[in-house]
């Protein structure tokens, strides 16, 4: 080993008799009984670290302005706005029908639960009720939207805290239900959906016998991520007492999904409010005791199994029947139809022209998306284009908890913790 | 006034009375508003339609839900009372209201824009005298875009300054809320 | 007797036969080794950057073409894959990461919304990219498929690959921004911006 040629001005407590820097022990002092005092200019100096927009950690496009004491998080300051897409504004520009590619891309982890919404909040504003086939499958889009999520949310906190397996099993699911989204709607990711009274289209032959493979295969996944990640070591120290949040906090700063439900309190809007015939269906909502990422990482992963649970039940009762509710000022009628009997032209040529006309009134639906409470708020004044559309974006609202659970825990902590907000910044920059 | 829409129940709220009526529906065992589900607010194509506040409110307990509406006219100051104290969930929420439309609220810790950058001139973009397009030209909104300081509020004396807040003198005070920056140390 | 035919003065760059083959065996090792590993950095916005992260996970795989290292520091990247929607308040951040990043550098501009604002043709949105960071492939979609992003990594190959080192005119130059802090001058920029189809009719509220 040859001598080092350069000066060492260590911070370390001196160099042994080769050249090396000296361990130091974390407990005992060296040299017995000496005080190892901090020098007095290193204490005291808070430094602000910038996570700043561009970063893989922050699932998208925030940034966290962070205050820092050594390690510890001092304060946490999120900057929002670097999505901001103009999505209520353009709404007021469009038809209902034309509204809905639009909701695509607010929450773009979940498409079709986000379509649904929309077309339930339309419907509610102009009275119409669905058929009962479309009711079924809506439900279907909503919990397979649930599956694509969490699994998203999974893959990506995983990553976050180092493990990288669990990424890519979890996109290969996603992948699968990407297939079956793509058999129904043509599109992996930007679906449209739904349409204001009923769907695009109707599943496809084969969709009912896929989906039925995939709640079959699906419990094998989540029973490999649950046994690499539940009792690890690792994510347990990880993601245990950290960013813990109490119910009544929970509830004061307005959160809503899997973090209210991580925090104890036990609302979920398919059980309290329920929508497309939740309450007929036989699953359980978890909620955590903690309030804790772990306790958030145990109600997303259950909420899996139960999205499964329900997928399986609604496709043994899906009922045959017209998807599209049988009102021609409402459905475009069949393009056939349309080229050859004048009054279905004419009920064409206003729909597409002028748009489906609303009433006077306002209505707001308040879904369970897999983030959260999502709500759609329409205002009309009686023409086709809405006069306000707004979205509840269950994101922005939990992640306004953000600087309140991040407050005294260490920077990787921080992460941990925005990781578990599970936030998608299309839906909290709208 | 109760009038129900759409089987919810809408109560219109006067101004002054806003918090004082809040208060009371968060606390009154009988009604127990506890989960602040949105705030937002409308306008309406109709210039002479008042812009509305909209508060949605939901009781967990009772699980009720009720819209509190506040009616602005457009001669009145565009403000209206916070309601953070009572509900924290109201903070980014109200701060987005501010960004879009233009309506303070008195009594919030901290009404900064949220999703559009502070110094943004262009004015509130959800108002309907806000074209779709934004007012000025593309090149212009790209020139004031890449001009931008994207590392405003990235100072420890930036900070020190958001948190004193009211007791700044109201000359700094209007300079800063104008985007004038000083002499701020470039840590590049 | 005469003296026939007087030395043509001939310049230094004039291609004679080995050089020529010497240049082209550089190129071809330079630029090989530069397309067959271009270390992205994923600037992913918005939905594209799901489909992108769906581009990168086992399915799709860009590995296979050398783009495994995904490169967060954009030191340390080839080439930035903006991957989503650019509003206006992201506008200086990628133009700042652009200018971080080293020559030899190349863009690809992923979906509709990145290369010509896409379905937000509104005041907070960016109309292009292009308005902002010089674009090499622009891959059309919304979001483009898996398929379709290799397809554009593809033509950036192409691209690499017919770019040399003894280019007349240099090619990796920077490119910053004018003193009013533009890229393109105005007129241009308006002009690319304009809408176009549909959007045209749909700016009436009412």
């Amino acid at each position: 080993m040859s001598k080092r040629t350069v000066e060492l001005a260590l911070a370390t407590p001196g160099v042994d008799a080769e050249g090396w820097p000296a361990r130091v022990p974390l407990t005992a002092p060296r040299g017995g009984g000496e005080e190892q005092e901090p020098p007095p200019d290193l204490t005291g100096e808070h430094l602000l670290v910038n996570i700043g927009p561009q970063h893989p950690a922050t699932h998208g496009v925030l940034r966290l302005v962070v205050e820092l004491d050594g390690e510890t998080v001092v304060r946490c300051i999120p900057h929002l706005g670097y999505l901001h897409s103009g999505f209520e504004k353009l709404g007021e520009y469009r038809h209902y029908n034309q509204i809905i590619p639009l909701t695509d891309r607010t929450d773009y982890l979940s498409p079709m639960a986000n379509n649904v919404g929309m077309a339930m909040a339309a419907e509610k504003l102009m009275g119409i009720e669905i058929t009962p086939r479309c009711t079924v499958l809506r439900l279907i889009a909503c919990e397979m939207s649930r599956i694509i999520s969490h699994m998203v949310w999974l893959g990506t906190t995983s990553i976050d805290l180092g493990a990288f397996t669990p990424f890519l099993w979890a996109f290969q699911e996603r992948e699968r239900i990407y297939d079956l989204q793509e058999m129904w709607t043509g599109a992996r990711l930007t679906t449209s959906l739904t349409r204001v009274g009923g769907l695009m289209a109707d599943i496809p032959d084969r969709f009912v016998e896929r989906l039925r493979h995939f709640t079959r295969t699906f419990p094998k996944t989540l029973a490999e991520i649950d046994r690499v990640l539940t009792r690890n070591a690792v994510w347990a120290g990880r993601t245990q007492g950290v960013g813990v949040l109490t119910g009544a906090e929970a509830i004061n700063y307005s959160l809503s999904g899997p973090m209210l439900r991580a925090s104890g309190v036990p609302y979920d809007l398919r059980k309290d409010k329920p929508y497309l015939g939740y309450e007929t269906y036989d699953f359980e909502v978890p909620v955590g005791e903690h309030g804790d990422v772990y306790d958030r990482y145990l109600v997303r992963l259950e909420e899996c199994h139960q999205a499964n649970r329900i997928l399986e039940q609604a496709l043994d009762r899906l009922p045959d029947g017209p998807i599209n509710v049988d009102d021609p000022r409402v459905i475009l009628p069949s393009k056939t139809r349309a080229m050859s009997d004048m009054e279905a032209m004419i009920f064409h040529f206003k729909q597409v022209m002028e748009g489906v006309k609303a009433p006077v009134g306002e209505a707001y639906v308040g879904i369970e998306n897999p983030k959260g409470e999502l709500g759609n708020y329409f205002v009309s004044d009686g023409t086709a284009k809405p006069v306000r559309w707004r979205i509840r974006p269950p994101s922005f609202i939990n992640l306004s908890a953000l600087p309140k659970m991040a407050e005294g825990h260490l920077l990787s902590d921080l992460i941990a913790i925005n990781a578990s907000v599970d936030i998608v910044m299309g839906e909290v920059d709208r | 006034m109760e009038t129900a829409r759409d089987g919810e129940p809408v109560v219109y709220v006067a101004r002054d009375r806003l918090l004082e009526i809040m208060t009371w529906l968060k606390d009154t065992p009988g009604q127990q508003y506890d989960y602040l589900v949105d705030v937002t607010a409308v306008e309406f194509r109709d210039r002479e339609r008042p812009l509305e506040v909209v508060y949605f409110l939901r009781s967990l307990t009772h699980r009720a839900d009720v819209r509190i509406k506040v009616e602005l006219q457009s001669s009145d100051e565009l403000a209206v009372d916070s309601v953070w104290g009572l509900w924290h969930g109201a903070d980014w929420l109200e701060r987005e209201v501010y960004d879009m439309f233009g309506i303070t609220f008195r009594g919030h810790p901290d009404l900064r824009r949220i999703l559009m950058w502070e110094t943004y001139a262009e004015g509130y973009p959800l108002r309907k005298s806000f074209p779709l397009r934004g007012r000025f030209s593309r090149s212009e909104q790209v020139r004031q875009a890449l001009n931008a300081n994207p590392e405003a509020h990235y100072s420890m004396e930036e900070l020190s300054i958001a948190d004193a807040g009211g007791d700044l003198p109201d000359d700094m005070r209007e300079r800063l809320r104008r985007g004038e920056r000083g002499t701020v140390p470039n840590s590049e | 007797m005469k003296r026939v035919g007087a030395t043509k003065e001939v310049s230094g760059q004039s291609p004679n036969f080995l050089l020529s083959k010497f240049q082209n065996l550089v190129d071809w090792a330079v630029n090989s080794s530069r397309a067959n590993s271009l270390w992205p950095m994923p600037f992913g916005t918005a939905c594209c950057a799901i489909e992108f992260m769906a581009t990168a996970a086992s399915r799709f795989d860009f590995a296979r073409f050398g783009m495994e290292r995904q490169a967060f520091s954009p030191r340390q990247a080839d080439v930035l894959i903006c991957a989503g929607r650019l509003p206006f308040k992201l506008a200086p951040v990628i133009r700042r990461i652009f200018d971080q990043m080293p020559q030899p550098k190349w863009v690809i501009s992923m979906g509709a919304c990145a290369s010509t604002g896409g379905i937000f043709d509104n005041y907070a949105m960016v109309q292009g990219i292009d308005t902002i960071v010089p674009v090499d492939v622009y891959v059309p979609g919304c979001p483009p498929r898996p398929e379709g992003l290799l397809y554009g990594v593809l033509l950036l190959h192409k691209k690499i690959k017919g770019e040399s080192l003894f280019d007349a005119v240099p090619r990796r130059d920077e490119q910053p921004l004018d003193d009013k802090g533009l890229r393109l001058p105005p007129e241009t920029i308006d002009e690319i911006s304009e809408p176009f189809g549909n959007s045209v009719h749909q700016f009436r509220s009412a």
